[in-house]
């Protein structure tokens, strides 16, 4: 038998008051997946991740979370196969590291009971998965950046979800860190069973960690598969409307994206020559 | 923040503790004192367990049992329900100026409470008088309005409940003077609006905390069963709807629960300030921001000042009796500044 997709959305269709939104979305995610949502500002990435979550309700069009429809799904449910992870976490009061984490089992708890020994294990196991062990007592309005998205990952992941939604998971992240979570959460869809998508800015960064690209743009998709396909300069540049070079990465075999905002100077000719790296 | 976290039992055996020793403070004060033997005596009878002959006046179990006995549990279910209901709305609207009235209840009150103590007779329906239930009604309405106010596109988001709050406040406050202006003769009556306004804690009839009792009671136990939501509201709505929070149910809930505490402290107490905002404050510089905590303790803590309160408004002029909001504010406003000039930057808000 085949899988049920974990997500399904059959021509989603939602406009804000200002026009924008997403006009026609059909896109299907297979268990296991991970991809990247790329587009330019305002294409309808985070709308799209609303729109999944749950947030947003489609004014045309479904959407079917593991083959029922999601709108016919309670909230609590819903959170224990789907979490997000945010941009950024902002906190009104100050919370440990440990106590933001285990607020990702509120779907679990009972009323009128707090987190259970269960709650508790389950929350020291994602601190371990994703390095925080260390961290757990400190606030989490001291942590860098780049703890404090970790932090939130394991918030995320102590609800135990199937489906990870994440927006821009690198926006706010030195080169270090970029590379530390997207490695973390390549590491987490083989250990954890999860299917990841996220909106993404780097298409480079989207290249290197995901194995399928999805191009929003003014609300539709303009390209879906694996990166070669959709990683080429005339889409790049019908999307975004910027020269792009795109060549091989010297080190992996995916397509590598250069900014070449002067096209009449042709300084791929030369380029094309100068590889001393063969991978 | 994490050296103030103490365990949970130490925590609530110290503030029973606290709230034993000011119930029976509060029994034992007044123009006539009380023994504590003397107490314990007569309670025991009243209950059909007599320790020994009767040693104390017949009007010390009168004044014990039908005066002083309502009084201090109406101060303390009062405290409690402000507290709680303070804890509930900071929760709910993530703002640290939020209080029991600040969506609606204190001008709704205040205004029904002046009208009826301007036009209506002074009937009683189970000890309540015609002010009591119309304040009651009346800061129900009031939030009910600000909650019809504030829904766009079939939800109330916090922040327009907030607006939607400040600007009916507003609004039915100057209502209320205007009801004054307009009535000939109230000038008369003025007196009794203002201590009303300023509160006290008013229990006439036992009846009436059979009554407010068990709303209160039943109030705080359904307001710890949103400790989680309010704890995951932290992260923010559309974050605690991911977290699994029914939003719209849980703030209706909230919102109705936290309305109908500061109703039921109302009806008995008038408009007791300060209370319902410092009570939840310090103990979240004490206990740290766990709702699960917070809750239970709000409600002890603010049983217990405020029940220390009135036996000070009774005693500090005694035979006069001064408004109790008055010494909430006096005695508990410097000490919250105390906490939080100590402790703010450390566990407070942001």
């Amino acid at each position: 038998m085949a899988m049920k997709p974990v997500i399904r959305l059959d021509g989603v269709r939602f406009t804000y008051s200002g026009g924008r939104g997403l006009t026609g979305i059909d896109l299907c995610v297979e268990p296991g997946e991970r991809i990247a949502i790329l587009g330019p500002n305002g294409s309808g990435k985070t709308t799209l991740l609303k729109v999944m979550l749950g947030l947003l309700h489609p004014q045309g069009g479904t959407v079917s979370f593991e083959g029922e429809n999601l709108s016919r799904i309670s909230r609590v449910e819903l959170a224990r196969a789907m979490a997000m992870v945010p941009q950024e976490l902002l906190l009104p009061y100050a919370l440990t590291a440990s106590e933001v984490v285990l607020l990702g089992r509120t779907p679990y708890l009972h009323r009128y009971r707090g987190p259970v020994r269960r709650d508790l294990e389950v929350a020291q196991e994602v601190m371990t998965a994703t390095d925080l062990v260390s961290l757990a007592s400190r606030p989490y309005s001291e942590l860098s950046g780049g703890e404090r998205q970790r932090v939130i990952l394991a918030m995320a992941l102590a609800q135990q979800p199937r489906l990870l939604l994440l927006d821009e998971p690198t926006r706010l992240l030195d080169l270090n860190y970029q590379i530390g979570m997207l490695s973390l959460i390549k590491d987490l869809t083989v250990t954890h069973g999860l299917t990841v998508l996220a909106s993404m800015h780097d298409v480079n960064l989207a290249s290197l960690y995901f194995d399928r690209m999805v191009l929003l743009s003014s609300g539709r998709i303009v390209a879906d598969g694996p990166p070669e396909q959709v990683v080429r300069p005339d889409v790049i540049r019908k999307v975004f409307g910027v020269s792009v070079l795109v060549r091989r990465h010297p080190g992996y075999d995916i397509p590598w994206l250069t900014l070449a905002p002067d096209i009449s100077n042709p300084i791929s000719v030369r380029e094309d020559t100068s590889d001393a790296i063969n991978p | 923040m994490r050296t103030r976290r103490y365990p949970a039992l130490t925590v609530y055996a110290g503030l029973v503790g606290l709230l034993l020793c000011a119930l029976v403070i509060g029994v034992m004060q007044g123009a006539v004192a009380l023994s504590p033997v003397a107490i314990l005596k007569i309670l025991l009878r009243s209950v059909g367990m007599s320790l020994g002959p009767v040693t104390w006046e017949g009007a010390d179990e009168t004044i014990l049992l039908e005066l002083r006995l309502p009084r201090v549990l109406g101060a303390g279910l009062v405290g409690a329900a402000l507290a709680v209901a303070g804890v509930l709305f900071q929760g709910l609207l993530r703002n640290p100026l939020a209080d029991p009235y600040i969506i609606g209840t204190s001008a709704g009150a205040g205004v029904a409470a002046t009208v009826a103590m301007l036009i209506l007779p002074p009937a009683s329906i189970l000890g309540f008088g015609s002010v009591a239930l119309s304040a009651f009604a009346g800061g129900l309405l009031a939030v009910l309005l600000v909650y019809r106010l504030a829904r766009v596109d079939g939800r109330s988001s916090p922040v327009t409940l907030l607006l939607a709050g400040v600007v009916v406040n507003t609004v039915l406050g100057y209502l209320g003077s205007l009801s004054i202006v307009l009535f000939e003769g109230s000038e008369f009556r003025l007196r009794h609006v203002f201590t009303w306004l300023m509160g006290g804690i008013a229990v006439h009839d036992l009846r009436q905390l059979l009554v407010v009792g068990p709303m209160i009671v039943v109030g705080i136990i359904a307001a710890y069963g949103c400790a989680a939501s309010l704890n995951a509201l932290a992260v923010g709505e559309e974050g605690a709807q991911i977290l699994g929070v029914d939003l719209d149910r849980e703030v209706g809930r909230i919102i109705a629960l936290g309305a109908l505490l500061t109703g039921a402290a109302v009806s008995i107490g008038g408009l007791i300030g300060f209370l319902g905002l410092a009570v939840p404050h310090i103990l979240r510089l004490l206990l740290g921001p766990d709702y699960r905590r917070l809750v239970p303790a709000s409600a002890m803590v603010g049983a217990t000042i405020l029940v220390l309160a009135d036996t000070a408004a009774r005693f500090v002029a005694a035979p006069a009796e001064l408004p109790v909001g008055i010494f909430t504010a006096l005695l508990g406003g410097p000490l919250f500044l105390v906490l939080l000039r100590r402790d703010g930057r450390e566990s407070g808000w942001r």
